[in-house]
């Protein structure tokens, strides 16, 4: 278990019960377990969707879709069974976050799934772990078991008339099933590989009925509006970006981890003060701010809230929620190699833009770090990714382009720095940068 | 759906709601260009080139899953556009070989399409490409991964289409590779039609790789010779020393009646046209006992003499005509004109591979009631009673699997056994073997059908489930016969808007039958006994007796009293199983392309041309007649046609009188016509149509056609559609018929597999090699 780290800054709802032993059932419930779902089944479903929305929550995935209107589109009426799906395919570099929750609040994803069901009258729902995350579906198994053996999962779930199912499984290992229609795929024993949308899952999802599919700690963080209140809730964030949420903080920050902080909170104050700031007397190089597929920040662009919009407006993500902090001794164009390796080894190989483009990105990048670049690479490593961007068949693509572009528009002279066969003036750190990953 | 209003490049288009767009701009003449998207089978979105730009969109959208819609507003061409499309090329051209000038698909490749059109003048890329070695997946089948654009067309079209799901994806990333889901080779029904999907050079043909370039060729869209379907094929053709050969069958004329289906033996089985045991010359047997060859004049010589002599000492009676399946109609038409005005005998007959005679008594004076082929891509409900169309008739299989796939179709399968058709059948019954007949009462509501079986629920449910049915195409294989025939047309018709399909095997099986290559029956099932318009065009010369039937002709021959037998290409000794004694004391003329048991014991042997080196019509089990053009050639064979009117007038009858031909003196043969590939010649189809060009030999098919439009019932179809290349349904026969005693031994089903044709299937080099591959290769079961 990793260790958990802590600052005063924080406001612990998602972690509150983190290293307390959540997940026993008992201890949940001690905790205030499973009370949020019994208000949910007086609200009702259109009691839930209301109080949802005005929870301001946003999707904790990346795309930052507010949940309740996600919620809402699902109809009322189906022939085929209504589902909900918890994506718990983590798999976004920098990004850590769900594993917490899964390994010390696997409580808090069942009730949500629990009220999401209630909200969109599903009898099942699914939770899906990332195939690197097996180790963890023994935790969530007990969870689910314990459930049943309280009666909150089974037949007339808390003794109402309600039934509601919940099975567990896992991916085998593809960041692309963390895109919510290749994880459908996935789960009903296909290639994960993502489908054409329109229809969009919450028509024609999981086996070609209705779903709700979210991001774990979107889930998680569910029972916890029911508990405290949507409005209290929506008051901890900024204007539309409702509630806490779990940076995962990690590169060349003096106290990596994971830190629950308020919607909007500062991005500088987040390095320098939460994380402790840039350790051995080193300077901040670049941000990466949601995780890998976001374009990195420069030192002089991190006073900004982390919220949706605000990062938005910083021409980058808030992704998912992972910080990487890159210092002055790491070298941007081994960065952006390691990145495309990444995406290149990730890409499903559906569309030729994002299946040529990365591995042609990811060999290009390797010569031209190895000091075999001439000068047309940078333009051309440029050009590549500006002509994936927007035109593959899923966000991967984008994920691939975006930060790639944003290291050759921000860090050129790096890039010109490795031309005419001189080995890589920068020191080799990536692995420290990405350490926490 | 109801009509909506859009713009493309500002051209106001109207299609019906919910069209794609990409099909959409088709119709309006707007190219968009695509890999992965391929009418009819699923959407994949996955080669992204056809993007285009929406308004109010704000990323490039792909045309072909966006469906149209009111006010929709599109531009598919700009900068923007064609950077995109011209950087997926790129991207593309990045890992592929550019192996062009050895590469099958060269010249005829959408990638190089594509790249004219906005490929880049120069590489950006650098670096070593991937390359894995080509692999031969089956006989038929060779892959080669550098050219694979991974576009899923194959996988698709094996999968959905074909229903046999061989193929699949493996790895990710740029890695993916199409292959085998039997790791080394295909477990499949060789059809090829992956090879056909492919946009690029990636999959090629065992039977075609490296053999030519394509346009070396001339292509010649024709009919396919081997099941009774009759599908459109392209042949392409190479002059060589001896004549032109056949290099490749395919299916780039997507407008024939197949649409885009073809299976192996349409694909491939015409190399038995290469085969060297191909007679060039005829073959006369001597003193000694021995066929031998000689010239043409000492051959028709003595095969006219001596017809001559037999009729005049022993009359007509004396003489037998077994006719072939394989032959045209103006071929199958002649021959029963010459056997019954010149040889003056109705001792005429075919291999009867279904009871045509008995379907079309059973339909006699109902209109519109017998089925096209096009018919089973439409019906809403289907009856299928007996046959395996995916070997017998793969086409009718492939429409089926189409017409549930897009119009949710529901198939009724009756079979004594499982066949695969049932995974897309709505319901299934299983009889007894022997039980065809009593299936029909039961579904005509007679419980007790089958005697000493107790039919179940499912068995019922089947019966209510069907007669409910508002409209049913009832189509039947050879099992039935005669009176069953009868019972099953008359249940048919008790039945809301039945329509029927009989199914026979070969190309021209039913055309066969409507010629009137038949003991009793004239063209068009018209009585011998009645004559009709022909005792008016044929005159006295027109026997009025029925003759006998093709097992009674050589019962007749084992008892010394046939004289003389003329078969035209057929091979009755082996297929109807005779014993070859039989033919000892009669004068036996054979023509045919082999030396055939059959032919084996001929006195005179003529080497004929097969149907890819003739011109003429062919009419389809279903009744839909198609044209035939001239392919191939070889040096030294004549067609059947031909052959008919030189041994009549080696007989010393008025060729003009059998084949209405004159008006001209320059001969032309009638295959020069039309042009390549599916595209008309319009004026000299035109031309033909109108009965405006002269017929000027006696040889020429289009002579005779006149003759049969004119006399066939049911043939009056238009010449133009005809002439045009696209297959006209000809009408029913209106004329009460009776057909006389039931000779059930008489019909006798080809039980052709998908990988055999007869005695033609022997000399098929790949038909062979496919066989034997299946044989040594351990398969799965199809429903795996």
């Amino acid at each position: 278990m990793a260790t958990l780290v802590s600052h005063p800054d924080e406001v612990k709802l998602l972690s509150s019960r983190f290293g307390k032993g959540a997940t026993s059932i008992d201890k949940y419930i001690e905790l205030d377990g499973y009370t949020a779902v019994r208000k949910a089944i007086e609200l009702g479903p259109e009691g839930i969707i209301a109080e949802m929305k005005a929870s301001n929550l946003r999707g904790r995935g990346g795309a930052g879709f507010p949940t309740g209107m996600k919620w809402s589109f699902v109809p009322k009426q189906s022939a085929k069974p209504k589902y909900v799906l918890v994506n718990g395919d983590e798999s976004e570099p920098g990004t850590c976050k769900d594993r917490l929750i899964f390994e010390h609040d696997p409580h808090s994803v069942i009730e949500g799934v629990i009220i999401a069901g209630l909200a969109i009258g599903s009898r099942m729902g699914f939770i899906y772990l990332r195939g690197e995350y097996r180790y963890l579906l023994t935790i969530m198994e007990k969870a689910i078991e314990d459930a049943y053996a309280k009666g909150f999962l089974g037949k007339g779930i808390f003794g109402s008339n309600i039934d509601f199912d919940i099975i567990s499984h896992t991916g085998a290992g593809a960041y692309e099933v963390g895109e919510e229609s290749a994880l459908m795929e996935s789960l009903e024993g296909k290639r994960g590989i993502p489908r054409i949308r329109p229809p969009f899952p919450a028509v024609v999802g999981l086996y070609g009925g209705p779903t709700i599919i979210n991001n774990a700690e979107t889930l998680a963080t569910v029972p916890h509006i029911f508990r405290i209140g949507a409005a209290e809730y929506a008051k901890i964030g900024t204007e539309r970006n409702g509630g806490t949420r779990l940076f995962a903080l990690s590169g060349d920050v003096a106290k990596p981890g994971v830190y629950e902080l308020p919607m909007g909170y500062n991005l500088k104050k987040m390095i320098y003060e939460v994380g402790g700031g840039i350790p051995n007397g080193r300077s901040l190089k670049a941000v990466v701010p949601g995780g890998a597929s976001c374009p990195a920040l420069l030192p002089t662009e991190i006073d900004i809230g982390m919220d949706f919009d605000q990062v938005a407006k910083a021409g980058s993500m808030l992704g998912s929620g992972g910080v990487v902090v890159v210092d002055d001794t790491v070298c941007m164009v081994e960065f952006a190699l390691r990145t495309m390796k990444f995406y290149a080894h990730e890409s499903c190989g559906w569309c030729i833009p994002c299946r040529e483009g990365t591995d042609w990105l990811k060999k290009t990048l390797t010569r031209f770090h190895a000091g075999a670049g001439v000068a047309k690479d940078i333009d051309n490593i440029r050009y590549l990714a500006q002509n994936m961007l927007g035109r593959t068949f899923c966000p991967l693509g984008d994920a691939a382009a975006m930060p790639t572009i944003a290291f050759v528009d921000k860090f050129r002279k790096e890039f010109e720095d490795h031309l005419d066969g001189k080995p890589c003036p920068y020191a080799h750190q990536p692995e420290a940068a990405l350490a926490g990953v | 759906m109801a009509d909506v209003t859009f713009t493309v490049d500002g051209k106001k288009l109207t299609a019906p709601a919910g069209t794609l767009l990409i099909e959409a701009c088709r119709e309006a003449s707007i190219a968009i260009p695509q890999f992965c998207y391929y009418p009819g089978l699923s959407l994949q979105a996955a080669c992204r080139m056809c993007l285009v730009r929406l308004e109010k969109v704000p990323k490039l959208q792909t045309a072909c899953t966006t469906p149209v819609a009111e006010g929709m507003v599109v531009v598919s061409e700009s900068d923007e556009i064609t950077q995109a499309r011209k950087a997926t090329i790129e991207l593309l051209l990045g890992n592929h070989p550019l192996d062009c000038p050895v590469c099958d698909a060269g010249g005829e490749c959408e990638l190089q399409d594509m790249t004219f059109k906005y490929g880049p003048p120069d590489s950006r890329y650098t670096e070593v490409k991937q390359h894995r070695e080509e692999q031969q997946w089956s006989p038929v089948v060779y892959f080669d991964r550098p050219r694979c654009i991974l576009c899923y067309r194959c996988v698709r079209m094996c999968g959905e289409g074909m229903d046999v799901w061989a193929l699949g994806v493996q790895n990710r990333g740029v890695t993916s590779i199409i292959a085998p889901n039997q790791g080394d080779h295909l477990d499949c029904e060789e059809c090829g039609m992956c090879i056909d999907a492919c946009p690029v050079g990636a999959l090629t043909s065992g039977a075609y790789r490296y053999k030519t370039r394509p346009w070396e060729m001339n292509h010649v869209s024709t009919v396919c010779t081997h099941c009774g379907d009759g599908c459109k094929t392209t042949l392409g053709v190479r002059s060589v020393d001896n004549g032109s050969q056949i290099l490749r069958g395919d299916n780039r004329d997507k407008s024939g009646i197949n649409g885009d289906f073809l299976c192996i033996k349409g694909r491939y089985a015409f190399d038995f046209a290469n085969n060297d045991d191909r007679l060039t010359k005829p073959l006369l047997r001597g003193a000694d006992g021995k066929l031998a060859e000689v010239s043409w004049e000492q051959a028709l010589q003595h095969a006219g003499t001596k017809l001559r002599e037999i009729r005049e000492s022993s009359g007509g009676r004396s003489i037998g005509v077994i006719g072939s399946n394989r032959t045209t109609n103006e071929e199958n038409y002649l021959l029963q004109k010459f056997a019954r005005t010149v040889l003056g005998t109705n001792n005429i007959d075919h291999h009867r591979t279904a009871d045509f005679v008995a379907f079309a008594r059973a339909i006699s004076g109902e209109k519109d009631r017998a089925a096209s082929l096009r018919e089973t891509m439409t019906a809403p409900a289907i009856l299928l009673l007996g046959n395996d169309p995916t070997e017998q008739h793969p086409l009718l299989a492939w429409n089926l699997r189409t017409n549930v796939r897009h119009h949710n179709a529901r198939i009724y399968l009756v079979n004594h056994t499982g066949i695969k058709l049932e995974r897309q059948a709505h319901e299934s019954l299983i009889i007894p073997q022997d039980g065809y007949a009593n299936v029909v009462r039961f579904l005509a509501g007679e419980d007790a059908a089958f005697p000493g079986v107790q039919l179940g629920d499912e068995a019922r449910k089947f019966r209510e489930a069907l007669r409910a049915e508002p409209s049913l195409l009832i189509i039947f294989g050879s099992e039935y016969r005669g009176r069953d025939v009868e019972a099953l047309v008359n249940f048919g018709m008790g039945l809301a808007q039945a329509r029927f399909a009989c199914l026979g095997d070969y190309v021209n099986s039913r055309g066969a039958a409507d010629m009137g290559l038949l003991p009793g029956l004239l063209p068009g099932y018209i009585p011998v006994t009645q004559g009709g318009a022909f005792a008016e065009e044929y005159g006295d010369a027109l026997p009025q007796a029925p003759g006998m039937d093709l097992v009674e002709m050589f019962d007749a021959a084992e008892r010394g009293e046939l004289a003389a037998l003329y078969v035209v290409g057929s091979n009755p000794i082996a297929r109807y199983g005779i014993d070859p004694a039989a033919l000892k004391k009669t004068f036996t003329i054979v023509q045919d392309m082999f030396l055939t048991e059959t032919a084996q014991l001929a006195d005179v042997v003529f080497p004929a041309a097969n149907l890819y080196e003739k011109a003429g019509t062919v009419t389809n089990t279903y009744g839909d007649q198609q044209l035939v053009k001239k392919a191939a050639d070889r040096a030294g064979v004549r067609t059947d046609f031909e052959l008919m009117v030189r041994l009549a007038d080696s007989m010393g009858a008025d060729p003009r009188k059998l084949v209405p031909f004159g008006r001209g003196v320059h001969a032309d043969m009638g295959q020069t016509r039309g042009a390549q590939s599916g595209e008309a010649d319009r004026h000299a189809v035109w031309l033909a149509a109108q009965n405006l060009e002269p017929k000027l030999s006696p040889f020429d098919p289009f002579a005779i056609l006149d003759e049969i439009q004119r006399l066939v019932p049911g043939y009056q179809v238009s010449r133009l559609e005809l002439l045009a290349g696209n297959d006209v349904h000809v009408q029913s026969s209106l004329v009460e018929i009776d057909a006389g005693p039931e000779r059930h031994a008489l019909i006798l089903p080809a039980q052709d597999t998908l990988f055999t044709s007869g005695t033609l299937g022997r000399y098929s080099t790949v038909l062979h090699s496919v066989m034997e591959s299946h044989a040594t290769k351990p398969t799965e079961t199809a429903a795996d």
